[in-house]
């Protein structure tokens, strides 16, 4: 038993010493930062730039958050502070089924109906009504970044929604009918003394939204068109995030010197990032759950 | 006035709550409704029980049988993989360790962590695992990749479950001289038996609808599944191979076969509810 539980301690390692030597090859002809800001993606000519992709993956989360947060955090709140019991009831296993669906799932959700959506509504009225950054563009298809982004959003609602509410959870009543005894209304009391004791919680659900957006595959793949844009200039071009790049090469993956070892380098910047970011939100949500015991 | 303005603030901020959780709850129902509509119509028979006939990415006859079949031969094989290795580790980290242990907290930390890498680089490193062992993409890649990437999944939820056994329990089975491996499986064990189960049927859920973890380790082909050593198809992928063709019917067959998908994870998650239920009836 404790082997398994070395084991699990090591898994992460052992992934990124796994990726870190079949990556080798690409970063013994240029620097690992090299590659990470890079542009320049040429495979044939043995240029492996990363950079354009880690920035759609940027692009595509930070507008699947912008969604995202003024979603999830008002239903927290919803359910938390306002909803019956019957209600939470209910909602806890709708909110459950969400997080189960298969992220294919979600994709043929997103070609279905968002991209359709994106393509015939939102972009022909903002892309005539606001033509600026980051709305105009030439991109007719509605697979986009903008596409990718809400069907990301709805993907990791699920966790922000639990995680928030767990956190929303665990303040003391007690806080809360002090505050309403000196006369504080309910959304008062909510804004002014839950949402501020709750806060750090609020911002470890973020980040592991984040960092659970930034790793999603296929969904992406299914709607944000996947064509690579060095800078992102609209929502409506198409976007090709890092996950998206590794899924779509593994029928050419071998055919190309060093590609493999490009796309696998891929992979373990995806690693580090999220190991990253997950260890950032479990961090804070650790010392929130000391402050109350 | 004041007491007029703190009114419309309320009221107003209990609309933009009430809306989005209508607005959250709506998109679940939107999503399920679109693959049940979209995918009956193709739904048929033949579909389910017939493999992929020549042609059958350009509209010809056949189904996805091979997929299904696939799916859940790779999927049970992953989950009784990821349960030798959870149950063990959660007996470990409830039953042996203390509670305030150093290495269990490590231990939780390093699975919360894992749970949290994304499927695509379980899929990328179960690609490096093939390569170092010199196999190729195969049902028994396919399956110890999907066994790693959905092991935090079920050991965390275990983990949950044993947490709700309430401690006079064990601590009552002590007192009458059992020892711990008596008091893990005759105690612990059957009072958290529902909620493992649960746990069990949640990690089988997550690991048969991923494909960018299978992607590179169990690739795709178009019979049955036959040999560890031979690629198998996978349902996620059939529908993402389906919906990428050119041609309409193909599409169509791919909606149906999201609508496949849906049903097995859905009825497995309500399965999973209702043993949970059944485990907090007696906890607090």
């Amino acid at each position: 038993m404790a082997l398994i539980a070395l084991f699990v301690l090591s898994l992460a390692f052992l992934m990124a010493y796994g990726l870190f030597v079949r990556s080798r090859p690409v970063l013994a002809g240029r620097g690992f930062l090299d590659l990470l800001v890079s542009t320049a993606w040429h495979p044939s000519q043995g240029q492996f730039g990363l950079g354009g992709f880690i920035l759609g993956t940027l692009w595509v989360t930070a507008i699947a958050m912008l969604i995202a947060v003024p979603l999830s955090l008002p239903t927290a709140l919803f359910l938390s502070e306002y909803a019956s019991r019957r209600f939470k009831e209910f909602a806890r296993p709708v909110v459950d089924v969400l997080a189960g669906i298969s992220p294919v799932v979600y994709g043929v959700w997103g070609v279905l109906v968002i991209v359709p959506l994106v393509r015939d509504w939102v972009m022909p009225f903002l892309s005539s009504h606001l033509p600026f950054f980051p709305f105009a563009s030439e991109n007719f298809t509605g697979f986009s970044a903008l596409a990718g982004g809400i069907v990301l959003a709805v993907m990791v609602l699920p966790i922000m929604i639990s995680v928030m509410e767990e956190v929303l959870r665990a303040i003391p009543f007690e806080i809360r009918e002090a505050s309403l005894a000196v006369g504080a209304t309910k959304w008062q009391t909510t804004r002014k003394v839950v949402l501020r004791k709750a806060w750090p919680g609020v911002i470890a659900a973020i980040i592991l939204g984040f960092s659970r957006a930034t790793g999603e595959t296929m969904a992406v793949l299914m709607v944000a068109g996947c064509a690579l844009q060095v800078t992102p200039r609209s929502v409506f071009d198409p976007a090709y995030p890092l996950p998206a790049l590794i899924a779509n090469t593994y029928g050419e993956m071998m055919s190309v010197p060093l590609y493999d070892a490009a796309v696998l380098l891929a992979a373990l910047v995806l690693l580090l990032l999220t190991v990253l970011f997950n260890a950032a939100g479990w961090g804070i949500l650790v010392r929130v759950e000391r402050g109350q015991g | 006035m004041r007491v007029q303005k703190r009114l419309v603030e309320e009221w107003f901020f209990r609309v933009v709550m009430l809306g989005a959780t209508g607005l959250v709850m709506g998109t679940l129902g939107l999503i399920l409704a679109t693959v049940f509509v979209k995918g009956f119509r193709a739904l048929s028979l033949e579909m389910l029980f017939r493999t992929p006939q020549g042609g059958y990415y350009i509209g010809g006859g056949g189904g996805i049988a091979n997929a299904i079949a696939g799916s859940l031969v790779l999927g049970v094989g992953a989950t009784a993989l990821a349960l030798l290795v959870s149950l063990p580790l959660v007996f470990y980290l409830n039953v042996y360790l203390r509670r305030k242990s150093r290495l269990a907290f490590l231990v939780r930390f390093a699975l919360d962590v894992l749970w949290g890498i994304p499927s695509i680089v379980y899929g990328a490193f179960g690609f490096t695992l093939m390569v170092a062992f010199g196999l190729r993409a195969s049902l028994l890649a396919g399956t110890v990749t999907v066994a790693l990437l959905i092991v935090p999944i079920m050991a965390r939820s275990m983990d949950e479950v044993f947490k709700m056994v309430p401690p006079e329990l064990a601590e009552a089975s002590y007192a009458v001289g059992s020892t711990r491996w008596e008091t893990s499986v005759k105690v612990v064990l059957r009072q958290a038996f529902p909620g493992l189960l649960a746990a069990v049927l949640i990690a089988f859920g997550r690991g048969i609808g991923d494909a960018a973890s299978v992607l590179f380790t169990a690739s795709f082909t178009d019979s049955l599944p036959y040999s560890l050593f031979k690629p198998v198809a996978t349902l996620p992928l059939a529908i993402f191979f389906q919906l990428g063709t050119p041609f309409p019917e193909v599409q169509e067959r791919g909606y149906a076969s999201a609508l496949v998908l849906t049903l097995i994870v859905l009825a497995v998650s309500i399965l999973a509810r209702w043993l949970t239920r059944r485990v907090t009836r007696h906890s607090r």
